[in-house]
């Protein structure tokens, strides 16, 4: 600008145009934030999918030692394991080999935070889901399956984590914590109810 | 006709962007096979498009439908197995043909001084294209497409306090469900192409702005003859566009000998574990990305350490921006380098390979060790670069272009 422009500038109010550009600033901003609201939030789960977290009812009368069964919870894959006696004795064999022994960093209930992350120490239930990806990991309860030292447990397919027969994770492995515990409780000896915390709290 | 186009150009730019961008847009006269892969990525791009134009036009994006609606358009629509595979295979040989654009820039410096945003455009297409790609691979929804999915969401998981609650923001459910399969179809069919098609533009601006890079990585703008174009330029229109159409034409019968002879390409292009439908309670034995993804793949897995893992296969793409202020050679061309440069490319050549072969294979301890070895060199290639190109003994640049 020449200078007769910086004799215009001057006949300006500064103070108003700054003040005027703040204050559409701050109302435009406001009106974005507003506008953006209904596309970020409708990509949160659906009422829908909340609604379809219902609990699932098992019946375990069938179920024999060393057997698992696989139900649909909320879409994803949980497990119920009735350990033997013999694995259950194994389970403090290779505790030191663990990343959490103690599912002290884990997802489990407080119910379920002991030696053999459960309620009855017979019956494991576990998302079938690998703490690192995702992946469904195989069961492998067998003796030696993976090798040597394998006193059974899980294996994740995708990225090779390893997890022990409660569910925890081995060191030297990509998944960092140990395989989650929903809540669930027992209706009677024979009946388990995924999705429904046990005693006294509430789902 | 002459009527036509004076009336035209009165009102809108016709003749003068056709000469700004064609017929006087001076290239160096010294381009080589790297210089076909440019244009090829632009035929690649318009196959997708309208292929993928028609097939959305049959597909049914949601959990029920998708699956069978594939094998609705491979069996009962006319020639809806040739526009599918037409797309399958046209999304690796983009891959094909972006890796070969960027091996070019790699070689001859093209992402040095002046050209620093040409190449950040470049990156952010290829960002662009890989996001494209994987929520592609999503709508099949057969096995690989689905675990595929849950494992590249659950990525973000590892980011410490918010990660669990964006991956539920990004899936729309508590697992990879139809939500999830809806929202990659809106994006992979309009958001992401719009955002390509716009970047595309602004990298060939870009380009037109500075003038292309040569294999000799001479400036041809700074030798000009009295008319005032680089006495090395030609125009790209006649020369280059009649070249180009050789690159096309050899181009395409290696294209449709795919598409026609081997689509699945023994389970690179389209995975044997994609012909059965997703099923969200069992992983397949042996879960691999796509070929194209592979290199970044293995060195997730190569990380025994969630968050690690995930920031090293991030820090990977990243790392590539930043390649024009990692280079402190004076000279562009790997013609005109020292044996550092040359020995440290090869390195990071032949690691990108077997990273892309380890990451198509199952885990055991021997192949870890080897992709921990490879993304070792991965990264030395980048980051050692200031030290290497900036000791290293160079040639000196001719001042104009060699034939």
């Amino acid at each position: 600008m020449d200078d007769k422009g910086d004799d215009d500038s001057k006949k300006v109010d500064e103070k108003k145009r700054r003040f005027l550009t703040a204050a559409t600033t701050v109302v435009g901003g406001i009106g974005v934030v507003g506008a953006a609201t209904p596309f970020v939030a409708s990509w949160m789960p659906s009422a829908k999918a909340q609604a379809a977290g219902a609990p699932v009812k098992v019946d375990l009368s069938k179920l024999e030692p060393g057997q698992r069964i696989t139900v649909d919870w909320r879409g994803k894959p949980v497990w119920i394991i009735r350990r033997t006696q013999e694995a259950l004795s194994k389970l403090d064999e290779a505790k030191d080999k663990l990343r959490d022994p103690h599912s002290k960093a884990s997802l489990q209930p407080d119910y379920t935070q002991n030696k053999h992350r459960s309620i009855k120490p017979e019956y494991l239930v576990l998302v079938g889901l690998c703490t690192h990806l995702g992946c469904v990991p195989t069961y492998q309860p067998n003796l030696g399956e993976l090798g040597p030292d394998w006193k059974g447990g899980f294996f994740c397919p995708c990225h090779g984590s390893t997890f022990d027969l409660a569910g925890r994770v081995f060191e030297g492995v990509p998944a960092p914590i140990n395989l989650e515990v929903p809540p669930y409780r027992f209706i009677d000896d024979n009946t388990l109810v995924v999705g429904e915390h046990h005693e006294t709290e509430k789902a | 006709m002459e009527k036509l186009l004076g009336w035209i150009d009165d009102r809108f730019p016709l003749s003068k962007m056709f000469k700004e961008h064609l017929s006087e847009y001076y290239a160096p006269k010294n381009f080589n096979f790297w210089y076909f892969f440019g244009s090829l990525a632009i035929l690649v791009l318009v196959n997708q498009l309208v292929t993928g134009i028609w097939l959305a036009m049959f597909y049914t994006p949601s959990a029920a439908g998708a699956f069978s609606s594939v094998e609705y358009i491979m069996r009962d629509v006319h020639y809806g197995w040739v526009l599918r595979y037409l797309h399958s295979t046209g999304a690796s040989f983009f891959f094909i043909v972006i890796y070969l654009h960027m091996f070019r820039a790699l070689l001859y410096g093209s992402y040095k001084k002046p050209r620093e945003l040409l190449w950040i455009f470049g990156m952010c297409l290829f960002v662009l294209l890989m996001a494209e790609a994987f929520m592609g691979y999503l709508l099949p929804w057969g096995q690989m497409s689905y675990w595929g999915a849950q494992v590249i969401i659950s990525l973000f998981g590892a980011i410490p306090k918010v990660g669990p609650h964006l991956v539920e923001f990004l899936r729309g459910d508590y697992t990879v469900s139809g939500a999830t399969l809806n929202r990659f179809y809106a994006l992979h069919v309009i958001a992401i192409p719009l955002m390509m098609l716009f970047m595309v533009l602004i990298h060939i601006l870009a380009l037109h702005h500075v003038g292309s890079n040569n294999p000799d990585g001479v400036e041809i703008k700074k030798n000009k003859g009295a008319d005032g174009k680089p006495v090395d330029g030609i125009p790209f229109h006649p020369y280059y566009t009649v070249k180009d159409i050789f690159g096309v034409a050899v181009f395409l019968f290696i294209f449709c000998f795919v598409v026609f002879f081997k689509p699945e390409m023994g389970g690179y292009f389209l995975e044997h574990a994609n012909f059965l439908p997703a099923n969200p309670l069992s992983t397949p034995a042996h879960i691999a990305p796509v070929w194209y993804f592979t290199p970044f793949y293995a060195m997730l897995r190569a990380v025994p350490n969630k968050l690690a893992g995930v920031l090293i296969m991030g820090a990977a793409i990243v790392v590539m921006f930043f390649l024009p202020w990692l280079d402190k050679s004076p000279v562009k061309s790997i013609r005109y380098r020292g044996y550092a440069t040359k020995v440290m490319l090869a390195l990071f050549t032949i690691s990108f390979l077997i990273l892309a072969y380890l990451g198509a294979e199952s885990v055991t301890p021997g192949r870890t060790i080897a992709a921990r070895i490879c993304t070792l060199m991965y990264f030395a290639f980048f980051l050692l670069m200031p030290i290497y190109t900036k000791l290293e003994k160079t040639k000196p640049e001719p001042t104009r272009v060699t034939s």
